[in-house]
């Protein structure tokens, strides 16, 4: 088009577009490069530090997987035997991670309540529950769990205590955030009819934020059956520490026996928690934020 | 009652007059929670928490973690030959020529002089302590000798209730231990004296550094001074590879080990948000028209996701071994399942009104795609892709300890030794930093690039 035709306004308009247009096509190129840059040194790096090179190591890819399976199959039908002897442990595991999801979300739903600037003024409190939960979630489980086994001893008290610190940490930000969000005008007109602040919550304010706390705290439920297994590796017992014992002595129909279980268990809790997810919160998990 | 209100009752009636039933229904909720909790609570053992605990362990773990100690060992044999070492290595004895300032040696005696004023003298048939301890104890003059052989408290029968709580006298050793920071252990052949202090010593340089002997302001000026103190190379060069390292606190392999895990999280991220997007346009219904390719590729993300990262990572473990790709294909493979199922829905809901506007101004196919599917669903892109960088800089530390190498490993190794518990405490704080850097980071690019949208957690 030529710019002589245009008005005034317009070529300005387009001038500021075109110039903005270049800007944002800069930051693209940029970012681009960025990434680019990124990923070859870190394969580069990944190269260097690894035991084996990448080629010998994508030849050998499907070495283990088979050599799992044949054994399984050798096992014939005693193999679903093995997968019935390992269901005590998954649910120590499971009893493990469900008993830390409540208690941690008890804690996270006194912790969030704390940090939520509508429900509570003043603000130095606000801003040290907000610190509390930073602490808690920054520390990842493992880092805590094998400092307290260390401390305790071997047994799953020290991956729960770990597990609880975490889930209190995370759904707690999760938590306040959606109380943030949550309309105010409800706990308005309740503190209107002269309502003391614990029921202001109680009506104004769990009615409408309940669906989605319980939609998070399936989601952790799910998370933390991983995280009990992973700690059960490193000596709090249960599924996790059969799978590392066996995996050392190799035994393989038993390994696939037992990945059989987890991978059932993750999956039907998967599809159980977003059928779940679906019926409470309509299934959609991008929420807007207004303000 | 009037008219007025017994309508409103009647029809506000679900709100007013809760059923019965449903009162009932929460508190059977609540029952099944407490009763569950309570069974949980003994199946775990919580209630035999306290017979576990050790506080004296836990203290002692927990000390090591703020403070160091100095040894001074000698023997009845010949009690002047002292010698001195920091934590008790073999590789940290100090030079008898450079003893501490604390260490004062007369010609009949060996001083060491505590924090807290007391003194322990060696003397060449006995071992005097006074000024330890509680006001009424620190008047005592304690004095240590062999008899027969056997360690004792001079002027105390053995087990004697006149001594003080901190003195245990057994058949071959007299253990001394006033507070957290003094120590004395008497045997039958030798004597040790442990001497705590406050502090990270040899945090900078270790023990067999030359800079050690310099103050902070010195080594500041020797930073820049063109005096050399190794002819080969610079001194600020000098002084970083000294820090480096470091033979107490091992810089240069923690840093190192922390690099690696965090190329695991960002690469493995990358990798996942990568191929997740480009797959992810395949399983949208919107975009392929083909059910086969579509089930297909749900399936794959399924498959992917099920398969937990822990499993994953044993199988990448034998493949490539320990290292970085164990752990980047583990975060890799795992996320791109999840990322994918997640920006497939995305793609999935995006409102078709903008691609219609797109469309009525004349563009083609591919216009569309990019001005009106693109901006639709990159804010979900990209705060998705940035959650799960968060939460993995945490997996990576994890999966570095199931042996994929990295930080998480260093940390375990270096607690699973059960010595150097100022280590552990100093990791874990590298690792509480670099979380925190991270999650900092990610949410400030995160408002940079979306703005204030509120997006969810789904993992």
């Amino acid at each position: 088009m030529n710019n002589k035709e245009l008005p005034n306004h317009l070529k300005y308009l387009e001038d500021n577009l075109n110039k903005m247009a270049r800007t944002r096509m800069l930051y693209s190129v940029i970012s681009i490069a960025a990434i680019i840059l990124i990923l070859a040194t870190g394969t580069y790096v990944a190269e260097e530090s690894n035991a084996g090179s990448f080629v010998r190591g994508i030849d050998n890819f499907f070495d283990y997987p088979i050599a799992l399976f044949a054994k399984t199959f050798d096992a014939g039908f005693s193999w679903f035997g093995y997968v019935l002897d390992y269901v005590p442990d998954l649910l120590y595991t499971f009893n493990m991670a469900l008993f830390s999801t409540i208690v941690g979300a008890i804690l996270a739903l006194i912790l969030s309540v704390f940090a939520s600037g509508n429900l509570i003024k003043n603000k130095t409190i606000v801003w040290t529950a907000r610190r509390i939960m930073d602490i808690c979630r920054a520390f990842p489980e493992l880092v805590l769990a094998i400092t307290l086994l260390y401390l305790l001893g071997r047994s799953p008290i020290p991956a729960v205590i770990a597990i609880i610190i975490h889930t209190a940490g995370a759904l707690g930000k999760l938590f306040s955030e959606a109380i943030e969000n949550a309309d105010n005008k409800q706990i308005e007109g309740l503190e209107s009819v002269g309502s003391s602040w614990l029921s202001r919550i109680r009506f104004g304010v769990l009615p409408q934020v309940m669906p989605i706390l319980l939609s998070y705290g399936l989601l952790r439920a799910e998370i933390n059956v991983r995280a009990s297994t992973i700690l059960g590796f490193v000596g709090a017992g249960g599924i996790g520490e059969q799978l590392n014992t066996l995996i050392q002595w190799n035994f393989g129909a038993k390994i696939t026996a037992v990945m059989f279980l987890l991978i059932l268990t993750i999956t039907l809790l998967d599809y159980f928690s977003t059928f779940t997810r679906q019926k409470l919160i309509g299934g959609s998990f991008i929420i807007p934020k207004d303000k | 009652m009037d008219k007025v209100s017994k309508e409103f009752l009647e029809k506000h009636s679900d709100v007013i007059n809760i059923k019965f039933s449903k009162y009932l229904r929460s508190f059977f909720y609540l029952f099944l929670i407490i009763s569950y909790s309570i069974f949980a609570f003994y199946s775990l053992g919580f209630n035999k928490l306290t017979d576990q605990f050790k506080p004296d362990f836990a203290a002692k773990l927990i000390q090591d973690s703020y403070s160091y100690k100095d040894h001074i060992n000698t023997k009845w044999s010949d009690t002047s030959d002292v010698t001195i070492s920091y934590e008790g290595g073999a590789f940290t004895k100090y030079d008898p020529k450079d003893f501490p300032e604390w260490f004062l040696s007369d010609t009949n005696k060996h001083s060491v002089i505590f924090n807290n004023q007391g003194i322990i003298d060696i003397f060449k048939d006995r071992i005097e302590m006074k000024g330890f301890g509680d006001e009424e104890e620190k008047k005592l003059l304690l004095t240590f000798k062999l008899l027969n052989g056997k360690p004792t408290v001079e002027g105390y029968t053995f087990d004697d209730p006149k001594l003080p709580k901190w003195i245990r006298v057994t058949e071959n050793k007299v253990e001394v231990r006033p507070s957290l920071f003094e120590r004395l252990q008497v045997y039958s052949e030798k004597i040790e004296i442990h001497r705590f202090q406050f502090g990270w010593k040899y945090f900078f340089f270790d023990f067999a550094s030359p800079f050690n002997k310099y103050s902070s302001s010195e080594l500041f000026l020797l930073f820049f001074s063109s005096n050399r103190l190794d002819p080969e190379i610079s001194n600020a060069r000098f002084m970083f590879n000294e820090f480096l390292s470091n033979e107490q606190w091992f810089h240069g392999l923690v840093f190192s080990s922390l690099r690696d895990t965090i190329f695991m999280a960002v690469i493995g991220t990358l990798f996942a948000t990568i191929f997740g997007l480009l797959l992810a346009f395949l399983a949208a219904i919107n975009i392929t028209p083909f059910n086969f390719v579509r089930f297909f590729i749900r399936r794959f993300f399924d498959s992917l996701r099920g398969i937990d990262f822990l499993i994953w990572s044993l199988i990448f473990l034998r493949a490539f071994g320990p290292g970085l790709y164990t752990g980047i294909l583990a975060i890799a493979f795992t996320d791109t399942g999840t990322l994918g199922k997640i920006m497939s829905e995305a793609i999935e809901n995006i409102e078709k009104n903008q691609n219609e506007g797109v469309e009525s101004t004349g563009a083609t196919r591919n216009q569309q795609h990019r001005f009106g599917i693109i901006p639709q669903i990159l804010p979900v892109f990209v705060s998705q892709s940035l959650y799960y960088f968060e939460s993995n800089t945490r997996s990576a530390v994890i999966l570095g300890a199931m042996g994929a190498g990295g930080i998480g490993l260093l940390f375990l190794d270096s607690i699973m030794t059960g010595a150097n518990f100022e280590n552990v405490a100093y990791m874990s704080i590298l690792i509480l930093i670099v979380v925190f850097l991270m999650d900092t980071f990610s949410q400030w690019l995160r408002r940079k690039l979306i703005g204030n949208v509120f997006v969810a957690i789904v993992k």
